[in-house]
Order: C-alpha cells, then structure tokens, then sequence
C-alpha cells in the first residue's frame, strides 16, 4: 500500500473507500458495535454470511458501528444499487434468510425496515451523497426517512459522525467521507498557532466532564516550556451506563486519531498516548487497527504529508479503575504507577506525564475537532449554545423507551431528549428525573424538564455534563435508593488516597443504607448536607470534590422523600425493602395466576379465577409479581 | 520572593514555597498528618487545607502543596476549613479508635467523635498517611512496603502482606509513622517489623546491638564500605 503524501493521493484513497462505501453491487451492513454484538449482532453477521455463500449470491457483507439506535439492535442495513438505504431493526440469525429472499425479490413484505436513507451525509464536507439517483421507489415511500423518525430527527452528528456508517475497519471509507482532509489542510496549509485559533474560535469545550476550553488548553501547552510534550487521548470512558466513547472508538478510531494529530501539530508534540481501558476489547481492537493502517498511509509516523512533521500513537491499556479518568491519575498510570490522582495546583499541561508538558482531551473531544478544521470554527460555534458551542454525545438509558446515544446541539431542551427522541418512559409510567453526568452528577427533577441542556444549565441546577451519560428515572425509582446506589459506585472507585473521599464517602454510603433500611435518624440529611460540602473542599481531586452530588442534588429536589424514609419509615416510590409490603387488590385482581408463577418463593398464592393472596412472612419483596401483573393489581406501600 | 497575607499577617516568603512552610516559619500552626520536612508532601491527609483569596474568587487548597503567590490572601482558620478538618478529625476517630495521637489532636480541635460513624475495628492505628511508604522509597531507597488496594480497603504493608525480602529492618518506617501504627519490636539482639525478624549487629567497641546486620550489608552494597566499617556504633565512631 502506497503513502499518502499529496492531496492526490488522499483523493485516490478517497475513491477507492467511495466504491465499497456505496458499492455497484448490493450491500449489507451489520451493525457490530459492543451494542450490536450485545444483542447477537454476530449471529445474525454468520448467518448472512453463510447464507450469501452457501446461495452464491453476489452480496457484499460489511461490518459497521452503531447508529445509535441500540433499542433496535441487531441493525442490519440494507444498499442496493439505486435505491434509498434501508435500516432493518431487532434481525435475527434465523431471519437472515427470510430478509436475503425479500431483497432477491425486491420487496419489502416480510420484514418492514423502519427507515430510510436517501441520502448519506457527510458533516465534513458539507454535502450530502444521495444513494443512487436519488429516487425512490414507490413501494419504499411508506417508510419514513431517517430525519422523520423521532429518535433522528433533533439529532446532529459531528462527534458521531461515521459511526453505523463506515466499516471502522475501513480508512479509506473513512477517508471517502472527508476524513484526513482536515489533517490535510491543518499540517499543509496552516501555522499551529493559527490552528489554534480556529479551536478557539470553534468555543469546543472538553467533552470529558471539566468542559474547559479546548483550545485554551492547546495554546497553553504549546507555550510551554520543553522539548518532548505529550497529546493524550482519555479513552477511560467509566460512568456506569455511559458508552459514547466507547462507541465513537469503535465505529470511527480515525476520527480520534486524525483529531490527535491535529493537535499534536498545533501544540508541538510528537507522541501520543491513548489510554483506554481494557473493558472494551472491541474499542483497543479496532484503535490498534486503525493506528497500523495510518501507518501505512504515512499519516502516523515520520514526515506526515511531506511536511517534516513526526508523530505516532500508543495505545494503554486500562484496568478499569474509574478514577483514572481523572487527568493526573490517568497520567500516573500512563507512567506505570497506581492511578492516583495529585493536587492540578501545577498544571499538566506545563507539567503532566513524565512532568512534561501534557494535553489531554477526551476521545469525543479529539473527534470533534477534523470537523472543526474542514468546517471552521464559526461553522461550529455557530451549532449549540452561547458558551457551549457544538453537539454533544449523550447515552440515554435506564426507563427510557428509545435507549441509545444520541448527538443533539448543546442547549437542546432536556425535554426533546427524553420524549422526543428518547421516546418517553416506557409502559405508561411517570417521569421522575434524569440522572446527568455519571454517578458523580445529578439528578434533574421532572420541574426542570425545559432546561437547555448544556455546560452552564447543568451546573446551575446541581448536576453536570460530565461525559454525557443520562439516566432516566420512573416513578417507581426512590430517589434515596439512587443516591445510595451512586454513593457505594463512587466509594468503591475512590482511590484511597485522600482521607475526605477515602473514608467519607463510605460514611454517607452507611448512613444512605441506614435510611433505606428504615434505620434513619433525625439529623440525618442535615449530618449528610455538612459532610458533602467538607467532602467537596476538602477532597483532593475531582472524583472526591464531586462524589456528593446525586446525595446533594437528590436532597435538593427530593427531600420529601427522605423524610418519608426517616421520620414515616415509608419510601414513597416502593423500592427500599425494609419499608415496603406487597399485597393484592381483591378487586381488580383476576386470579390470572401470573403473580403465582414467577414469585419464587411462593409468597403469592390463590385459586384460579378468585382473588389472590400474598403471605407477608415469606415475601421477599424482589418486585417480580409486581412487574407480571397486567392488571396492576399488585399494591406496593 | 511572594508578598502575601496569611490570617492577616504580612509574610515574605521565597518562591516556590508551601503556604504550610511560610505559614509555620511565622508563627502560624496548620495542623497535618502526612507532612515531614524530609519528604515531598503528598496532600492525602486534607487536615493543612485552607482557603485562599484571589482577586473575588476564593477556593480550599492544601497548604502543604500550595506555594505562595504575590497578592495572596490566606485564612487558615475559616469556616469553611474548620469544616473540613472537623470532618477529616471525625472520620479518623472513627477508622482509627485506638490512636492517641488523633483523639489528643480532636480534643485540642473541639472535634467529638460522630455517633453516626461506626468504629473500625480492623484498622488499626493507620490513617494511610502513606509517610512510611515514601520514606521507605524516596529516603531509605528501599521500596519494601507499598499501598495496595483501592479506596476503603487500601492498605499498607510489603506486597501481598509476605514477609519482605527487600526490607532491611531499618524502621524507618515505624519512626516516621504519625500514629505509632507500625509496630517494631526490639529484644536484644533481634527486632522483629512487618511480620519480619532480623538479626541486630553488635557493635564491636561496646558490643551494643545497634543496627540489624540486613541494614548494614543493604549500605555496605550502596557505600561501598565494608561491613566490618559499619560495625561500629554512632556512639563509639
């Protein structure tokens, strides 16, 4: 394979990736992103397989990332030459077969996709390329297009932008959607310092959490004083729930990679470091793959199109401690150390890995910034909020019937996220809150539902963007439980080192379990108010200075039922055990038998047909009778 | 040299200093728990926090890592830092019951222990100030005893809780120790620490046990002198 060196033989890269991005022949693509494979995308990837093979068919099978859409997953996409991409959700290995007979005839009778694609859009260069001649035929007009299916159609992708849409394997598909050009214009075309600017100019803040401007950082760390300095690339991606780096890593590693040497040429560096944890294979696999490949190319190495310029990637595995994603303990572990954070009173990027001058942005961070460098940073200062410029990822999970990551402009109401695109909750419960920012964020009350969702909102309501992870709560969620649950992750991530997040932390968590199990004292809240604000002075790094938040935020919003907890040893959301009873409403129950079926310890008891019972004594309140009835006959209090 | 005002005081101090060092070289006591003058500090106790003044902002820092600056307003006694310490104080009455050290240090402070902490049993006198580690590696050079574990069940000792092979019995470690946690026993011509005995060396001018023969062989291999130098005590050289 031949070097990149010129704009000519980007281009050519570019054709090469163009024919099997959008083939002369039909193609099929599997989603084969962790959420894929997660719900047997892999299966359903050997079964077309052998099923091509064993028919002969002259089909090509692709793998890609994830669209996003993980509520829909296995997705298979199907491309024929000259007409609109069709997206088949929830396929499985057994209807591989059924779905290759429905494309052989060129209907779509048996499996129905639940979208259409005209046309592939590409956010750096600007256009979009319609599929064919951009026709479309009549017996796909019922299906709706990608923009009008809710769950898209508020969505912008930057960060995301590839993601389901190119083989991640693939750089010169990578390259056919624009990529590299940025790197190109930067490294031939521009000064560092001028880079720089167009950063700045973009307003893009770290998507990591702290949400500190990119490109301030990047100048700082250029003028720092030293030879070697370091770009770093924080793949440690560890809020329960929260995969949006994970998946950018897996369907899109170029996007991170060029980002980096983008910023390694601004700032003057010539090694990087991504650190990524070891819990995602898939991410390491297909980073590594990718870093080769721009080896190959010449784009990682020496002399990056012809311009003197050096740099090359390394890739560090994580074991999985959640504090290091904090900068200075990813660092110590990039070093070899335990990942221990230190006091940042010195900078990393004056002083960061092996105490030399350090940028560290996170893996959507580095993502955003090719499109940055194509676009312009007013282009992309012009998409989001005032002082958060941009899109941002956000993995929106828990009750929530549309469960997936979506990419939306910063200042999209939290409203639009949760009904419009997330579908609402599911089986016709309330909504409660939504827990942003990870464990160490917030819980967002149903009355702040309009808030625009962006750096500033979130901090003023008590919660933060941290990296994007959303959690939705219904009503059968007890707030007390849910700082509980976040308190104990938290305690358990802690590193040990300070003595504030050591040891109070783990105090909150037993007073929290306390309340829970009806042992709650007067006093309480306000003993878990003053230990939170010394927690948050008097912690050493970010994760300690946090850890308070969902005790704080959910006693802000939900104090009532805390008091409930403590002073009616009630939890009002029927969740902590210890305050609950499970009984049957004789007159709504059916005697149905359900409740009798999966209660596994055989609590619940009755005749067909007459109402039925449940013994109190061997109840082990786990909520399976409660989730069976359709009748909503089963009384939690 | 900074220009800056701790608890209302004017002070001078050099560049690069720690507001815990400037402050103690005026007469201002900050209480800590990890720092010694021998060891780069490390900022794991929190009990040397203050608050800081700059321009409107003010924030809590550690004092021990901290250098001055010029314009600089410290209080090393606000509400905000009493806070922290009465916190810190409380959480370590109750992880370590037995220490005399933190009960005298609370009692001087006004701090009771929290009835809503339960008291640890199996923590002994260590608040995992980690002095002893660093002494072990940054002064000793020995590297014999480390951290391991995370957040609560972090511990100190030589890897995997073994007898270590690297330790050369110095106690060093037990010296520096804020809390009298290390335990090093002495019978005449033996000392047993972290589960370890060594042999002690006589001296030979008194034929006092001074040194363990591990330590000596250990500076012998560093120095270069022989070990039949070394044998003579600090009292009789």
């Amino acid at each position: 394979m031949s070097k990149i060196n010129t704009l000519e033989d980007l281009n050519k890269a570019g054709k090469r990736g163009l024919a099997t991005l959008i083939p002369s022949g039909t193609k099929i693509m599997v989603g084969m992103a962790t959420s894929g494979i997660a719900s047997g995308a892999q299966d359903v990837y050997h079964a077309l397989d052998r099923e091509i093979r064993e028919r002969r068919l002259d089909i090509i099978l692709s793998r890609t990332g994830s669209m996003g859409m993980d509520c829909m997953e296995p997705l298979v996409d199907v491309l024929e030459p000259g007409k609109p991409r069709l997206a088949y959700g929830k396929i499985t290995a057994k209807k591989a077969p059924t779905l290759l007979e429905q494309i052989a005839k060129g209907t779509i009778e048996t499996i129905k996709p639940f979208y259409r694609m005209d046309e592939e859009e590409s956010i750096i260069l600007g256009k979009s390329k319609r599929y064919g001649d951009g026709s479309v035929p009549a017996y796909l007009k019922e299906i709706p297009t990608i923009k009008e299916i809710p769950f898209y159609a508020k969505q912008v992708k930057i960060a995301t932008r590839n993601c389901g849409l190119i083989d991640p394997e693939s750089i010169d598909e990578y390259i056919a959607k624009g990529g590299y050009s940025g790197l190109y214009k930067a490294i031939t075309g521009m000064k560092p310092e001028a880079i720089i600017k167009e950063v700045i100019a973009s307003g893009l803040r770290g998507r990591g959490g702290g949400g500190f401007p990119a490109g301030i950082k990047w100048k700082t760390c250029r003028e720092a004083k030293g030879d070697v300095k370091y770009v770093i690339c924080n793949g440690d991606e560890g809020d329960p729930g929260a995969y949006m780096d994970r998946s950018v890593m897996e369907g899109d590693p170029h996007s991170v990679i060029e980002g980096m040497i983008i910023g390694a040429f601004a700032i003057g560096s010539h090694d990087g470091y991504i650190y990524v944890r070891n819990e995602y294979p898939l991410a390491v696999a297909n980073l590594g793959k990718a870093i080769e490949k721009a080896r190959e190319y010449g784009l990682l190495g020496k002399n990056i199109f012809n311009s003197g310029f050096d740099f090359d990637i390394r890739i560090s595995k994580g074991a999985g401690a959640f504090v290091c994603g904090e900068s200075t303990a990813l660092m110590a572990s990039l070093e070899g150390a335990a990942g221990e954070p230190r006091a940042k009173y010195i900078h990393t990027v004056e002083h960061g890995l092996w105490n030399r001058p350090s940028n560290l942005n996170n893996v959507e961070t580095w993502a955003n910034v090719p499109a940055i460098l194509t676009r312009g940073g007013k282009w992309f200062a012009g998409i989001g909020a005032q002082n958060s410029t941009g899109t941002k990822v956000f993995s929106v999970v828990g009750k929530i019937n549309n469960i997936g990551l979506v990419e939306v402009p910063m200042g999209t109401p939290l409203k639009d996220i949760v009904y419009d695109i997330g579908g609402g909750v599911p089986h016709g419960r309330k909504f409660k809150a939504v827990q942003t920012g990870g464990p160490s964020g917030g819980c967002i009350p149903e009355k702040l539902i309009d808030l625009r969702v962006d750096f500033d909102e979130l901090w003023k309501a008590g919660s933060m963007m941290g990296s994007g992870g959303m959690i939705v709560m219904d009503d059968r969620t007890c707030m007390v439980d849910i700082a509980r649950y976040f308190i104990e992750f938290l305690e358990s991530e802690s590193c040990g080192k300070c003595i504030p997040c050591r040891e109070g932390v783990r105090r909150m968590r037993d007073i929290l379990e306390d309340i829970c199990a009806g042992k709650g004292q007067a006093g309480d809240v306000e003993l878990l108010e003053t230990m939170s604000q010394a927690i948050i002075d008097g912690s050493l790094c970010a994760l300690g200075g946090s850890a308070p938040n969902p005790v704080l935020s959910t006693i802000r919003y939900f104090r009532d039922e805390y008091d409930a907890h403590i002073k009616e040893g009630r939890c009002p959301a029927g969740v902590c055990k210890a305050l609950i009873k499970y009984s049957v409403d004789s007159e709504t129950c059916t005697g149905c038998g359900m409740c009798v079926k999966v209660c596994p310890t055989g609590a619940a008891r009755g005749e067909k047909k007459q109402p039925h019972v449940i013994d109190e004594a061997t109840c082990t309140r786990c909520g399976a009778c409660l989730e069976s009835c359709k009748f909503d006959a089963i009384n939690v209090k | 040299m900074a220009k800056c005002i701790i608890d209302g005081k004017k002070i001078t101090a050099p560049d690069g200093t720690p507001i815990l060092q400037a402050a103690r070289d005026n007469g201002i006591d900050i209480p800590t728990l990890c720092s010694h003058e021998s060891i780069e500090p490390s900022g794991a106790c929190r009990l040397c926090v203050v608050e800081i003044k700059k321009g409107k902002r003010s924030k809590i820092v550690t004092s021990c890592l901290y250098q001055v600056e010029d314009g600089l307003e410290v209080d090393t006694k606000s509400e905000r830092v009493m806070n922290v310490r009465r916190l810190v104080l409380a959480l370590l009455l109750a992880r370590n019951p037995a220490s005399e050290v933190i009960r005298e240090i609370a009692v001087k402070m006004g701090v009771n222990p929290q009835p809503r902490f339960k008291l640890d049993e199996d923590k002994g006198k260590c608040i995992l100030c980690r002095l002893c580690v660093r002494t072990c590696a940054d002064i000793v050079g020995v590297n014999a005893i480390g951290l391991s574990h995370r957040g609560p069940s972090k511990t100190v000792g030589p890897p995997f809780d073994e007898d270590s092979s690297a330790c050369i019995g110095c106690g060093a470690c037990a010296y520096v120790c804020p809390t009298g946690h290390i335990l090093m026993e002495e019978k005449v011509d033996e000392r047993k620490i972290w589960g370890r005995r060594f042999k002690m060396k006589a001296c030979d001018t008194c034929g006092r046990y001074f040194a363990p023969l591990d330590q000596l062989e250990f500076i012998s291999k560093k120095t270069g002198v022989s070990v039949a130098d070394l044998s003579i005590c600090t009292s009789c050289r």
